[in-house]
């Protein structure tokens, strides 16, 4: 990086001027005419303000690039594609302080958050559960799974119709629907145990799909597009209703006012820890053997196989874990919801759980809970961006692939330490 | 000597192709045996044809006294062959010490302290760049890797599937004195190999593969003076 620093603004104003130019031709049409009956207006102002402000940030990008800064930035991010660094062997994580913050600030939450605020983090940490799940099989195993919300949906459904058909409630259906989701993994990765890539990306997609148009059209098993009502959670046996038909409700045993709230509370706080159970799991099976099993399938399935490695049982575990995991996820949103439909399970669920799991980063459990949270939890926030919302989830996947394609946090590794005896 | 490993009249195809035509041989305990031949002659075939992939038509594959033609491959692996593939296939974002783990799958993590310190002694320069991620090293340095992998499981048999692909020479050299390094410990070494010179000096006894036949035996001083091996794959001089 010899080359001489300084602004060489003729360059910048070229930029700026095709980037205008680009911009007159994308948005001239869509923005600048508008329709009103069978006419139609022209409006040259929102499309001069929309070409001047790509132009305007054209120019300062450009020129940023030129200074020195820019130029040590545009080096990084077109050298950044490497895979995981190696941290030194006596390396300690900030996590060990970060942790136990979380977990303490995450126990007040329901305390002291608002009844909305309350389900906006639910939802977070359900798509947290989520991205955990796909993370093990995209992430870990390097298996492209375009359905998974299929299992999602299991895991829904197997609570709404194990509370209707066998009067199974919350606590019981929560390891059953997790065994039924792993299950379905299983049946879904048999047959796909040869395909890579693009074309197991298509299988799972159709697994999707099949599991949604049952769903819909058994009607007489699944009530189709009407939808079922799931069960709220019981602890011990207290229901959290205004009313209970059989013994007593939560709020008449504690002698408290009835709240709404309270089964949010209470949902907030399994799930949470939940969470953190997978999460512990997780972080354990990374380091254990069959983590490093599936990372190693994903890199190079043939000397998988040449060391002896079972490749059909290292993927079915990969399926099976993280199908349950998002069985487990189908509970929680089910009876966070109390009523669910096919509708919930479409296939731009999927998109959004893979989008969790590229944008945290392949492999990593921190950037999976961040980037859950950042999708989630923000366009719940941004309400009033509502209608650009999906514009504003592509722009951000651009953006994120071109500066980050590792994403956000890039999957690191532990050195070993030198052992005693070591030859040096 | 008791035999480790033989193949009886093997036949592979591929399809309508036949690949292997009656291939026989034998592989003794304590022995290295070589197999070269010239690009597409068979030579990989035969090797990953030992771990079902692909599955002979007919013959048998004999180890230890029993036929392993038709077993998994990832049985065979766990049985005391194992192989250090064509193009090292080691794991690129995994550390060197990581991939060496890999190694242990068939045995357990039993002996994986002690077995990499014996690696390391082996190979010094995967000590120096055990924390490193394999793709960040060299080409010698990653078929050096995918050897000491394929050594962690404690094989009865080593098979290589031309550790000098893509290598320069002086480095050639080197994996071949470690390879010698490594049969002195005792070790049985099954070699394939396009660089006869080297193979054939490292090696007891040979085979020259010829269009899925096997054209050629003898010892490895016997077929490295032979005019015909000369003139095929010596360069004639």
């Amino acid at each position: 990086m010899s080359q001489a620093v300084g602004i060489n603004f003729k360059k910048s104003s070229i930029d700026a001027l095709i980037a205008g130019f680009l911009a007159l031709i994308l948005f001239g049409p869509i923005v600048g005419v508008l329709l009103d009956g069978y006419k139609f207006d022209f409006e040259f102002d929102r499309v001069a303000w929309i070409v001047a402000i790509v132009a305007v940030g054209r120019f300062a990008v450009s020129s940023f690039f030129q200074t020195e800064k820019g130029v040590a930035m545009a080096f990084r991010y077109a050298n950044n594609n490497e895979g995981a660094t190696v941290l030194a062997p006596n390396h300690k994580s900030k996590m060990v302080w970060i942790i136990p913050l979380v977990i303490a600030v995450g126990l007040l939450i329901p305390f002291v958050a608002s009844k909305y605020v309350l389900t906006v983090v639910i939802l977070g940490l359900i798509y947290v559960l989520l991205g955990l799940g796909l993370n093990i099989v995209v992430g870990l195993a390097g298996l492209l799974d375009l359905g998974f919300v299929g299992f999602y949906a299991i895991g829904a459904y197997g609570l709404a119709l194990g509370y209707e058909n066998l009067g199974l409630g919350f606590w019981s259906m929560l390891p059953i629907a997790a065994i039924l989701a792993a299950v379905a993994g299983a049946i879904l990765g048999f047959p796909v145990l040869r395909m890579h890539g693009d074309y197991l990306a298509i299988v799972t997609l159709g697994f999707g799909e099949i599991i949604r148009l049952v769903l819909t059209n058994w009607a007489s098993f699944t009530h189709g597009p009407n939808g079922i009502s799931a069960p709220l959670p019981t602890l011990f046996g207290l229901e959290f209703k205004r009313r209970s038909r059989d013994g007593e409700t939560f709020h008449e045993f504690f002698n408290l006012p009835y709240d709404s709230a309270y089964k949010y509370m209470f949902i907030y706080i399994v799930l949470f820890a939940v969470v953190w159970a997978v999460l512990f799991i997780k972080h354990r099976l990374v380091k254990m053997p069959i983590g490093r099993a599936w990372e190693a399938l994903r890199e190079d399935e043939i000397a998988c196989r040449s060391l002896g490695l079972n490749h059909v049982l290292v993927k079915l575990s990969a399926f099976m874990l993280g199908a349950s995991t998002g069985g487990l996820a189908g509970v929680f949103f089910a009876t966070y919801q109390g009523f669910i439909n096919p509708s919930s399970f479409t296939f731009f669920e999927s998109a959004l759980i893979l989008a969790i799991v590229v944008l945290g980063g392949m492999g990593s459990t921190l950037g999976v809970v961040i980037a859950a949270f950042f999708l989630t939890v923000l366009p719940e926030m941004l309400r009033e961006f509502a209608e650009y919302r999906v514009l504003m989830f592509g722009i951000l996947m651009v953006v994120m692939m071109i500066w980050k394609p590792r994403g956000i946090v890039r999957v690191t590794r532990t050195g070993f330490a030198p052992r005693k005896g070591a030859v040096k | 000597m008791t035999v480790l490993m033989e193949f009886k009249e093997v036949d592979v195809h591929y399809g309508p192709i036949q690949a292997l035509k009656k291939v026989s041989l034998t592989v003794n305990e304590g022995e290295i045996v070589t197999l070269i031949g010239a690009n597409g002659a068979g030579k990989s075939t035969l090797l990953m044809s030992i771990f079902g992939q692909p599955r002979i038509s007919s013959g048998e594959i004999i180890y230890r006294g029993e036929d392993i033609s038709q077993k998994s491959a990832h049985y065979v692996a766990s049985h005391g062959l194992a192989q250090s593939p064509e193009g090292r296939r080691i794991f690129p974002g995994m550390s060197v010490e990581e991939n060496l783990l890999m190694g242990t799958i068939p045995i357990g993590m039993d002996h994986a302290e002690e077995d990499m310190q014996r690696m390391f002694e082996l190979f010094p320069r995967l000590l120096e760049r055990r924390n490193q991620r394999a793709s960040t090293m060299s080409g010698g340095e990653q078929q050096m890797l995918a050897i000491a992998r394929a050594l962690m499981s404690r094989p009865k048999l080593l098979l290589l599937d031309e550790p000098s692909l893509g290598l320069a020479p002086i480095i050639v050299k080197q994996i071949f004195q470690i390879l010698k390094d490594v049969a002195s410990t005792g070790m049985t070494i099954f070699l394939v190999e396009q660089n006869a010179n080297h193979a054939l000096k490292l090696a007891n006894r040979g085979y020259v593969m010829v269009n899925g036949e096997i054209r050629m035996t003898g010892t490895g001083e016997e077929l490295l003076v032979n005019p015909e091996v000369r003139e095929a794959y010596l360069g004639g001089h």
